[in-house]
């Protein structure tokens, strides 16, 4: 691969990833993020959805008519996540039951939207592919690294399996109830976000204006 | 042959944006993509129903206790008898394959279900005929009883089950299979600790009063379920849809009959 295909497909985790700098997809982020086993299934739901619809999107870029190109790009992507949806239902009935609507609603994250106006309408198939993966890719890191805080101490387990004994099972572990709750993702999130730009400066957004001090004035 | 190329070349050259490309690119895309959906969906139907129904057994051991992780669900589950029950007479009929019959289904046939005028559950039209599951000791005596429930809750129905004592009256479990209550608050209905409540409560008193209730504060401590904190409507809801199955128009006259061996 090129270098800037691998760009495409590394930007995202990181340097340019869609929930910590773009602030997009927050909502499905809280939604699913309270056990990995689901987590991870909705990671992968996206990855083939960002990934295919900016494929066939970039395929139809030069036919797709400016007037109706948003209308075009949404039956792709929800013919897409139908087609997920119903294989998930099928091969795994269980977390299809948990993810319920979030699947659904993958039409309507900001992401995949995102990647097929901005990125797959101007460039090639193959690299909008790489694109649209990769930026499924930093979705999914962040699922997972909030999934793994809040499934490891709202219920003391990793992928299901006992980690910290919990109390009600006679261990030492006493859950925090919180974490199990949508909104302990948004803490999580911003503390990420937080980390990342405490490390990496250069997404510190500009100041939109200056509080001015007296002696200014 | 050359007229058809004409109209091709010409077709071709149109703009984009123009208003026939931009209605020939609509359709053919909205065709394109019905067929892949419509393909996936009625090829992946079968295993979606397969594991529906497994889903459906696994519920009924669940609220039977019978389930643990890892079991065989449909070996166990054959420990299980399903049975239709008439219930406007309350005794069981063989009109039904037990095995085929859809109660769902049944609700939609005005041939085979009434329009409720006194709807506390909000179902809108009843089934006369239900499959119930018999639990069966192993010489053969009645150890529980399973009836399917459903009502209106805040956002969607809830379906499900609940499991009774051989008795008709003392309640084993209460379960939900499917409903779309709000994640947290409503859809604790599947906590366990507080599905835990329902053991061992008992549906009528002595006098054969319907008793039980779901509530935020206790007045009868055997018929008493805590209603779900911040879920008011969907315990309101689970409150009516017990009741209403419990009562006159939904099994009371098969738990009567079935105590007096005239099911």
């Amino acid at each position: 691969m090129s270098q800037t295909r691998k760009q495409l497909l590394t930007d995202p985790l990181v340097d340019n990833n869609p929930i910590t700098l773009q602030v997009l997809g927050i909502c499905s982020a809280l939604a699913v993020t309270s056990s990995l086993n689901v987590a991870f299934v909705m990671s992968l739901a996206v990855i083939a959805v960002c990934g295919f619809s900016s494929l066939f999107i970039s395929f139809l870029r030069h036919y797709i008519p400016n007037s109706i190109r948003i209308i075009v790009q949404m039956v792709i992507i929800a013919s897409l996540v139908i087609l997920v949806d119903q294989i998930i239902k099928a091969y795994a009935y269980e977390i299809s039951k948990t993810l319920s609507v979030f699947v659904g609603l993958i039409i309507t994250n900001c992401i995949v939207m995102g990647r097929a106006e901005a990125f797959a309408m101007k460039n090639k198939p193959f690299e909008s592919f790489v694109d649209g993966v990769g930026n499924g890719l930093g979705y999914s890191l962040l699922l997972m690294s909030v999934g793994v805080v809040r499934e490891l101490f709202g219920s003391g387990s990793l992928f299901g399996i006992m980690i910290f004994e919990p109390v009600s099972n006679g261990g030492w572990y006493v859950p925090n109830g919180l974490l199990l709750l949508p909104p302990s993702a948004f803490f999580i999130i911003g503390f990420i976000i937080w980390g990342v730009r405490t490390w990496k400066k250069s997404q510190v957004e500009a100041r939109e204006y200056k509080i001015q001090t007296l002696e200014e004035h | 042959m050359s007229k058809l190329n004409n109209i091709l070349t010409k077709f071709k050259n149109m703009p984009v944006d123009g208003m026939t490309k931009t209605l020939f690119v609509a359709i053919t895309l909205c065709l394109v993509c019905s067929m892949v959906v419509s393909f996936a969906a009625v090829n992946l139907k079968e295993v979606q129903e397969v594991n529906k129904a497994i889903d459906k057994q696994k519920n009924i051991l669940q609220v039977a206790g019978l389930y643990y992780e890892g079991i065989d669900v449909e070996k166990s589950f054959s420990s299980f008898e399903p049975i239709v029950v008439d219930l406007n007479q309350g005794k069981f009929t063989n009109r039904f394959d037990p095995l085929t019959f859809d109660d769902k289904k049944a609700a939609q046939d005005p041939q085979l279900s009434i329009s409720l005028k006194e709807d506390p559950a909000s179902i809108g039209r009843r089934t006369n005929f239900a499959t119930v599951y018999l639990l069966k000791k192993e010489d053969g005596s009645l150890d529980k009883v399973i009836l399917p429930i459903h009502g209106y809750g805040l956002w969607s129905t809830l379906y499900g089950f609940i499991a009774l004592e051989k008795n008709g009256n003392d309640i084993f479990g209460l379960q939900f299979y499917q409903h779309a209550e709000t994640p947290g608050l409503g859809a604790e209905v599947d906590n366990p600790k507080w599905k835990a409540q329902w053991k061992g409560k008992k549906i009528n008193n002595d006098n054969g009063e319907l008793m039980i209730t779901v509530a935020k504060t206790q007045k009868y401590k055997d018929h008493h379920i805590d209603a779900l904190a911040g879920a008011t409507l969907t315990s309101n809801g689970v409150d009516n849809l017990v009741k209403f199955w419990m009562g006159e128009a939904g099994f009371k006259k098969f738990l009567t009959n079935l105590q007096n061996g005239a099911a």
